[in-house]
């Protein structure tokens, strides 16, 4: 196998020159008697994008959450942006910029006066905060609705206006809770556009996604999250490599041809004798779909319809989960 | 620059924030403006008369609107900070504020911001009411120092008002539970000396509570610095109990602030 576990315990502390950007150690935390995150280790180097990836309720959100100094872990050994979480919680603040979830802009303000309002709390002189915002909402494509209130925006554009919140500070560490939840594919691609930008120039960033296409995208190292625990490690070629591709999934007219062509592919297709369904593993690739059909047609066997299964991160829980368990 | 003029900046730009929120929303200002114009009317113009015989000598000889128009300012502010309960319970649902903190910024700004804001608000609304009072009759025998004193006690009292209801702003998880503890400053005046003197009260509970509860002194010291009533002890419980209250207003508040919650 090749999932990288996280590197644990001492002897691992970085030396000064290559301090991490993030590094955690058993971080942990309940609300109440509920789990959400059972000792994970986390290292992330500086000037490189990380994703968090994981359903639904696996405590992806809640990482970024204590990591951001929104809340504090019940325990576990945090530095960001090579301060302590709990003893130098205002040098963390001061280092990072958070786009969360839910937007983080003021409604009732125009994008401008959002704007304005960051290079205010960031202490800019009134010139070069106008011209940080002028500069911003060029970049951001927001100039034209720059006047207007937030309220009125859609969702691509408040997600834009977030994250060029964020960006007045020049932030070292910037979080994305799901940066692209909920927007439509266009502005995700514009998304996805803008977090590459930022890193090639330096900025290190810790995304959360539930989108394996967005962390293979985007980021260099990737970790799998779920309920809690990091179940694997690794770059996107790494996790893929533990799906082992996708499936094509055949549909046959009769029992006969489903017979037929399970013998063929005996060693690893699944049947589904109710569906005269026969699953069997493929990357999806034309040249392996070719093979796949020229074979049936060698045998005469007649298919009626063929769908394309690729991984998904559906398959990387099965696969990462299932072999764990 | 020192934490403290840090602390002093955030704040200002927190209180622009404020005012470019009543900008675009002026109902809410104006909302908490009509009620206790409202209420002046009401009192004057309704029960006054019921309340003047009722009253007899006790409220001596001076007209009733000139007694009941510091209990209505007293009210205003009441009202003021009931309103601000509802905003900054509504204002800490917003994103915005869990980005605020995460950003090194001064972690109370937000809500000195909206305090500042607020105790605006209502320094124009009190003024508003004082001109709708001389309208009907009002008559104020205050010297211009009597005046500032009378400002400086209504500034104090709004202050601590307003602290005390950016608390239960936090403490609430909806705007309808921030409002209904918000009515409980609101509606103290009503068992005060707001309306008729606490001495005129039955005897009993009621009386006790009228005469000692925080607000009759406060509202005896304003009647008495506008309207010449003797004013006694009541300047010193007066001050006394503002200062405890934004105290304690502040501190609560505070800490309710820098609580995280499970969500």
């Amino acid at each position: 196998m090749t999932i990288q576990k996280a590197p644990a315990g001492p002897g691992h502390e970085a030396s000064p020159g290559t301090q991490p950007a993030i590094c955690a150690r058993g971080l942990r935390k309940s609300f109440g008697d509920q789990v959400v995150l059972d000792g994970i280790d986390l290292e992330v180097a500086e000037g490189t994008i990380f994703a968090l990836l994981g359903p639904n309720g696996s405590g992806k959100t809640t990482t970024v959450r204590i990591l951001s100094t929104l809340i504090t872990g019940d325990a576990g050994a945090v530095t960001v942006a090579g301060h302590d979480l709990r003893a130098e919680a205002g040098k963390v603040r001061a280092a990072i910029g958070v786009t969360g979830q839910f937007s983080a802009v003021d409604g009732f303000l125009t994008g401008q006066e959002n704007l304005l309002l960051m290079a205010d709390l960031h202490h800019l002189s009134r010139a070069e905060g106008k011209r940080r915002a002028a500069e911003l909402l060029e970049k951001f494509d927001l100039v034209d609705v720059g006047k207007k209130m937030a309220l009125t925006y859609s969702g691509g554009m408040r997600r834009r206006l977030d994250l060029a919140m964020t960006l007045v500070g020049d932030p070292r560490l910037i979080f994305l809770d799901e940066p692209t939840t909920g927007l439509d594919p266009r502005s995700r691609r514009t998304m996805w556009e803008i977090i590459a930008d930022l890193a090639a120039g330096g900025v290190t960033i810790f995304l959360t996604t539930q989108y394996l296409e967005e962390a293979d995208q985007l980021a260099g190292q990737i970790a799998v999250l779920d309920h809690g625990r990091l179940v694997a490690q690794g770059t996107a070629t790494e996790l893929k490599r533990l799906i082992a591709g996708g499936h094509v999934l055949l549909r046959f007219g009769s029992a006969d041809a489903l017979d037929r062509a399970a013998a063929l592919f005996a060693s690893a297709a699944a049947r589904d004798d109710e569906a005269l369904t026969l699953q069997v593993p493929n990357d999806g690739g034309v040249r392996s779909l070719k093979d796949l059909l020229d074979r049936l047609d060698q045998h005469a066997i007649a298919v009626e319809t063929l769908t394309v299964h690729t991984p998904d991160l559906d398959d990387v829980f099965l696969a990462i989960t299932g072999s764990q368990r | 620059m020192s934490g403290l003029s840090y602390a002093v900046r955030d704040s200002a730009t927190m209180f622009r924030r404020d005012l470019k929120h009543a900008q675009r929303f002026p109902m809410l200002t104006v909302s908490g403006l009509l009620l206790p114009i409202l209420l002046l009317l009401l009192f004057e113009g309704v029960f006054g008369h019921a309340l003047r015989t009722g009253l007899g000598a006790t409220a001596g000889s001076a007209s009733y609107i000139d007694f009941l128009t510091p209990g209505i300012l007293v009210m205003t502010a009441g009202f003021a900070a009931e309103t601000t309960a509802v905003s900054v319970c509504n204002d800490m649902a917003e994103g915005i504020i869990a980005r605020f903190r995460t950003m090194a910024i001064s972690r109370a700004s937000v809500l000195t911001g909206q305090v500042i804001g607020a105790a605006f608000r209502t320094l124009i609304s009190a003024t508003l009411v004082i001109g709708v009072a001389m309208l009907i009759g009002f008559r104020s025998s205050a010297s211009p120092v009597a005046w500032i004193a009378a400002t400086g006690v209504f500034i104090m009292l709004t202050v601590a008002l307003l602290w005390l209801t950016v608390a239960f702003g936090l403490l609430a998880k909806t705007p309808a539970g921030a409002n209904s503890l918000a009515l409980i400053p609101a509606f103290l005046p009503f068992i005060s000396s707001a309306f008729i003197p606490s001495g005129s009260i039955a005897d009993g509970g009621t009386r006790w509570f009228a005469a000692n509860e925080p607000f009759t002194p406060i509202i005896n010291t304003l009647r008495g610095l506008l309207t010449g009533t003797p004013i006694g002890h009541a300047a010193f419980w007066a001050v006394g109990w503002c200062i405890v209250l934004t105290a304690a207003g502040y501190l609560w508040a505070r800490s309710l602030y820098g609580r995280t919650r499970p969500s």
